[in-house]
């Protein structure tokens, strides 16, 4: 049998407290045993970023990190973008609004990419944005959309603050 | 996909590292995990121990080192996150060139986790770091069970893939000499997307005196399964005043260079690429120099 090893992790602001085999990713950690399948799984070897969380506040790829190397730290996915069940974060609504998805499957990752994009650099150019995002594939949209929602959503949080 | 099975270790000092290299046999060390989850989730290796260095103390930190060096060096340590050499002010100022480089290291996302050490030792022939290093003539500092000894780095790249390490050995940090105030630098790169690998990659370091180089650095990354320190066309440029159509003459041998021919570009192409990135990046870095002693 595959070796376990006890980790706490808080996910989303909640703290997990399980044991988990060291062999397991953090993105099937999220996805199977927590059931926070919103992180999605495309390539799992690091090139379409679909997978994408903040982990202790930074971007990275969650099927390139184990389990284990969670213990004791924070991870954010896009489950827990929104303020609550109700309210869309202003970079969901501003996906929504300007039509910056169309099959979804790699807007988890983006959109946890664009957080910490507009936390470090709130008045970013369209450069930035596709510079930001250069490290996430979506095979629909031609990325339009995207830079124009990802801009909006720029606006109005600089409007918030 | 789901890395195979295998016994985890995450110790906590570099002698706890070392004692379990020498006890375990197939073990692979795991830094920043950009290249080896990956290799880990397509079963391309099939080590029985894993052990994590991210837990390790004093693997990152960057520091001025001085003394053994002319101009001084930076000292980095191996687990020092490629992120945080992207925003170091340190770094800009002391070593432009590795600031220029690191931005062309895969994302945010993957800079956020991978480290020096960890690109340094995977050896990947077109990744960006280890040009870098090859260009800055960079030594390593290596830990094992007889103590600590420094590899240059000219000699660390042994075969494919394959740093000149023991089994038992572990990279703890890199000393990156400094060239001197106003020296140009530049790295160049072609990759067909931004954030991959390069095909072919260019590094340029030279200084210049009374309108006349006087050293130089010229490295060219992804021919082949080590960078290429081209030596002739440095000796060449000394004593030369940096214009573009004499640049263009000491740069052309480099198309004879060995290239490796592959599903990402044929040998040929490879060589094209060598002889224009190096062009390219002596050029920018003597306007780099030019726009320096104007400001």
């Amino acid at each position: 049998m595959s070796e376990t090893r006890t980790i706490a992790v808080t996910v989303n602001g909640t703290r997990h407290e399980t044991t988990v085999p060291v062999r397991v990713t953090l993105a099937d950690f999220l996805r199977h045993r927590l059931g926070l399948t919103g992180t999605h799984l495309g390539c799992e070897h690091g090139a379409c970023g679909a997978c994408t969380i903040l982990f202790d506040g930074l971007s990275a790829r969650s099927c390139l990190m184990l389990a284990v190397q969670a213990d004791g730290h924070e991870v954010l996915t896009v489950e827990g973008i929104a303020p609550d069940g109700k309210t869309l974060h202003p970079l969901q609504q501003a996906f929504h609004d300007n039509h910056g998805l169309q099959c979804g499957f790699c807007t988890p990752g983006i959109l946890t990419t664009l957080i910490e994009l507009l936390r470090d650099n709130p008045d970013p150019t369209e450069e930035d944005i596709r510079i930001g995002i250069a490290g996430n594939l979506c095979r629909c949209t031609g990325y339009h959309n995207i830079v124009v929602a990802a801009l909006d959503a720029a606006k109005r949080l600089r409007q918030m603050t | 996909m789901k890395p195979p099975i295998f016994s985890y270790h995450d110790p906590r000092t570099t002698n706890d590292v070392v004692a379990l290299l020498g006890s375990l046999d197939n073990a692979k060390l795991l830094a920043g995990g950009q290249s080896l989850m990956p290799m880990l989730n397509m079963r391309f290796v099939l080590p029985d121990h894993v052990i994590d260095l991210n837990r390790v103390d004093g693997l990152s930190f960057i520091r001025e080192q001085n003394g053994a060096f002319e101009f001084g060096a930076l000292e980095i340590g191996a687990m020092t996150r490629q992120r945080d050499i992207e925003f170091s002010d340190l770094v800009r100022q002391s070593c432009p060139l590795l600031h220029e480089a690191i931005a062309q290291v895969g994302h945010r996302q993957t800079r956020n986790r991978g480290t020096l050490g960890g690109s340094l030792c995977h050896l990947d022939p077109a990744a960006e770091l280890v040009t870098v290093a090859a260009a800055l003539d960079a030594r390593l500092a290596v830990s094992g069970k007889n103590g600590r000894r420094s590899v240059d780095f000219s000699a660390f790249p042994v075969a494919y893939m394959t740093p000149a390490l023991e089994p038992d050995e572990l990279v703890t940090g890199a000393t990156l000499p400094c060239w001197p105030a106003g020296h140009g630098y530049a790295f160049v790169e072609f990759s067909r997307r931004r954030g991959d690998f390069a095909i072919v990659s260019a590094a340029a370091l030279i200084v210049e005196k009374n309108g006349k180089v006087t050293r130089a650095s010229v490295t060219l990354g992804g021919l082949g399964a080590a960078p290429v320190r081209a030596h002739e066309v440095e000796r060449a440029l000394i004593g030369e005043t940096i214009e573009e159509k004499r640049v263009r003459e000491i740069c052309e041998p480099l198309r004879k260079l060995d290239a490796i021919d592959d599903i990402h570009a044929p040998a040929s192409y490879r060589q094209q690429l060598a002889t224009v990135l190096a062009r390219r990046a002596l050029l920018k870095a003597y306007a780099r120099i030019v726009a320096g002693a104007g400001s």
